[in-house]
């Protein structure tokens, strides 16, 4: 089945199937005021998901749950809940195996529960499509807003972009499958929201007509034939082949492994396309920037203005994907920065790891301000961060 | 450090993959040679070259082509077929191996009869093969397969793909239809006629 033929013709639930350059940049669009959690909904609605498969944990639960009414009313084709979050990806894995679009939503110490699926459904190019509402993960317990998973899964293999808010949300999870079903990329995609910040706020968000949806999954262009136990991986992993101790087996594991971050690489080029590049700029010619990912870019923003009416003028570079991670465009943005500030609500900084990783003359990078825990991250908290390195009195603030 | 290009072997204990060097698949009507996008017309012209220079030219066609699954299918392996027979009329050395799946094979495959994803530089050393080209293979499995024979091999790759095209190659094709194939046996036809590239085995060529 080629996706083209299917364009112009009509789902089971009405829906004209539309070409996906139409949906998401010349179908006429109208506003709501909606959770992050409804727009989920709507997005899904929209999505032609074969199956969905949902356990509770806050703060995703009222996005899954959600989805389970589109079962009922017949957007979506299969809904079950899982036993756990483990049983959930790995059945959202069955399903993907067998050719279906799957979704998924997870949350903190679920997150974690499931993670040995994440390699594994890169590794099986698995183009599953898992809604991240990220919060606590450690004891004692905690159900608040922190980014830490966020940092854990970055090499699990899956694409990862990061919405700032329920309109990038919207866009990501439809444009997210386009992205990763895509024959040279085919790998999992989780799109990552900030718990409660994102998913239980209301924003304005802009959404096309209900009677549109996008084009179907066609697994016939998969790079990887349909997985049975006869086939690899599922043949190497029972097989003595790839247990054994010789080079072959080394090299086959090693160059499979190479393949799903070739994979990633691949993906720039489409993504660039659909969501308009890896990054976002603001005032990135001046000499302070910051540099973020999700809400902590919103907090920067308002601090931007706030140092601005001081007359101290900053810039800002919104990370939107973090795998594929924009090493280039963020070294290009932060070339003339004298200072870098990366404010997180995580306590060990990933985020500034990744951008000293990538940048040269990393002690430009100021690792901070970090909340966690839920603490929200003011922007006067920014603003003080700031001045205090700007005056010599540097003191790391940590959450 | 230079732009990485991507060049017969035996290049790495493990070589990098040719997308995290850099190098970018090319867009429709487009091919690319060492990982410099050029017009397709170009890479065939480049790949019939290629393919008449070498003394044991070989094709692989994978199981999207061996296996009569639907028309399009069989219309490939014909257009695959007539492009063995052109490259064994001009060099009787000319190979057509199958890579009929891709479990892994123990304790060993018969390097005379298939290919093999997970050690494909088993086949390549053993027949003595210095250009091939993957048809017919899921792209995973091509750029296993690719990355490895660079890695251990000098053998010099194309691959005609069906999608987006193979960077792993030191040539690809992409949106591989088989009036695309068709369009390459001409190619290999025409670089014959104009009598520049002489057959390397030394035996006279007959017209096909």
């Amino acid at each position: 089945m080629e996706a083209n033929s299917v364009i112009g013709t009509v789902n089971k639930k009405g829906q004209k199937i539309v070409d996906p350059e139409y949906l998401f940049f010349e179908a006429p669009r109208q506003q709501y005021f909606m959770t992050g959690s409804e727009v989920v909904r709507e997005a899904i609605r929209r999505a032609s998901v074969d199956i969905s498969v949902a356990y509770p944990i806050t703060p995703q639960s009222e996005a899954a749950a959600m989805v389970g009414d589109l079962y009922v009313e017949g957007y979506v084709g299969d809904y079950f809940r899982g036993e756990s979050e483990f049983a959930v990806m790995s059945q959202c894995a069955g399903a993907s195996f067998g050719g279906a679009r799957v979704f998924t939503t997870t949350s903190g110490p679920g997150t974690l529960r499931a993670y040995e699926n994440f390699p594994m459904w890169a590794g099986s190019r698995l183009p599953i499509l898992i809604n991240v509402m990220v919060r606590g993960i450690n004891s004692p317990l905690n159900i608040q807003p922190d980014t830490l998973e966020l940092g854990m899964i970055l090499d699990t293999g899956m694409l990862i972009w990061h919405a700032e808010t329920a309109q990038e949300l919207f866009d990501y999870l439809l444009k997210g499958y386009i992205v990763a079903e895509e024959p040279d990329v085919h790998l999992p995609i989780a799109v990552v929201i900030d718990g409660f910040f994102v998913s239980h706020t209301k924003d304005m968000v802009m959404i096309p007509s209900a009677d549109l949806a996008l084009t179907p999954y066609n697994p016939y262009r998969s790079p990887v034939p349909c997985m049975d136990m006869e086939v690899p991986p599922v043949r190497m992993m029972r097989d003595p082949f790839v247990m054994k101790s010789n080079y072959i087996s080394y090299a086959t594991h090693a160059s499979w492994q190479q393949e799903i971050r070739a994979a990633i690489e691949r993906s720039r080029k489409h993504t660039i396309r659909l969501i308009g590049g890896l990054i976002e700029e603001e005032n990135s010619d001046a000499d302070i920037l910051i540099v973020s990912s999700g809400t902590a870019v919103a907090q920067g923003r308002e601090a931007i203005r706030l140092l601005a009416e001081e007359g101290i003028r900053v810039g800002i570079v919104k990370v939107k994907t973090l795998r594929p991670f924009p090493h280039e465009e963020i070294r290009q943005a932060t070339k003339n920065a004298k200072l870098i500030f990366v404010p997180e609500f995580n306590v060990v900084g990933w985020m500034a790891r990744e951008i000293k990783a990538v940048i040269p003359d990393n002690h430009r990078v100021i690792e901070g301000p970090h909340v966690a825990g839920g603490m929200t991250l003011p922007p006067e908290v920014i603003v003080e961060e700031i001045k205090k390195v700007l005056a010599g009195k540097k003191e790391v603030v940590h959450g | 450090m230079g732009k990485y290009r991507v060049l017969p072997g035996p290049e790495a204990f493990l070589p990098p993959s040719a997308a995290c060097a850099g190098i970018v698949l090319p867009d429709p009507g487009q091919g690319h040679i060492n990982g410099e996008i050029v017009h397709e017309d170009v890479a065939m012209e480049e790949a019939a070259k290629q393919f008449l220079m070498a003394k044991v030219p070989t094709v692989f066609p994978g199981p999207l082509v061996l296996w009569n699954w639907n028309e399009k299918a069989a219309k490939k392996a014909t257009a695959i077929k007539a492009l063995y027979d052109e490259l064994k009329s001009h060099n009787p050395g000319a190979l057509l191996i199958p890579m009929p799946d891709y479990r892994p094979k123990y304790p060993k495959i018969n390097p005379e009869v298939e290919i093999n994803p997970n050690h494909p530089n088993l086949t390549i050393w053993h027949n003595k093969i210095d250009v091939c080209m993957f048809v017919g293979v899921h792209c995973h499995q091509a750029n296993l397969s690719l990355k490895i024979i660079r890695g251990g091999t000098n053998c010099y790759t194309i691959a005609m793909c069906a999608q987006a095209g193979h960077e792993d190659a030191m040539l690809s094709f992409r949106d591989a239809t088989p009036e695309k194939i068709w369009k390459f046996v001409e190619a290999v036809r025409k670089a014959k006629a104009s009598g520049v590239y002489a057959n390397p085995n030394g035996v006279t060529v007959s017209k096909a």
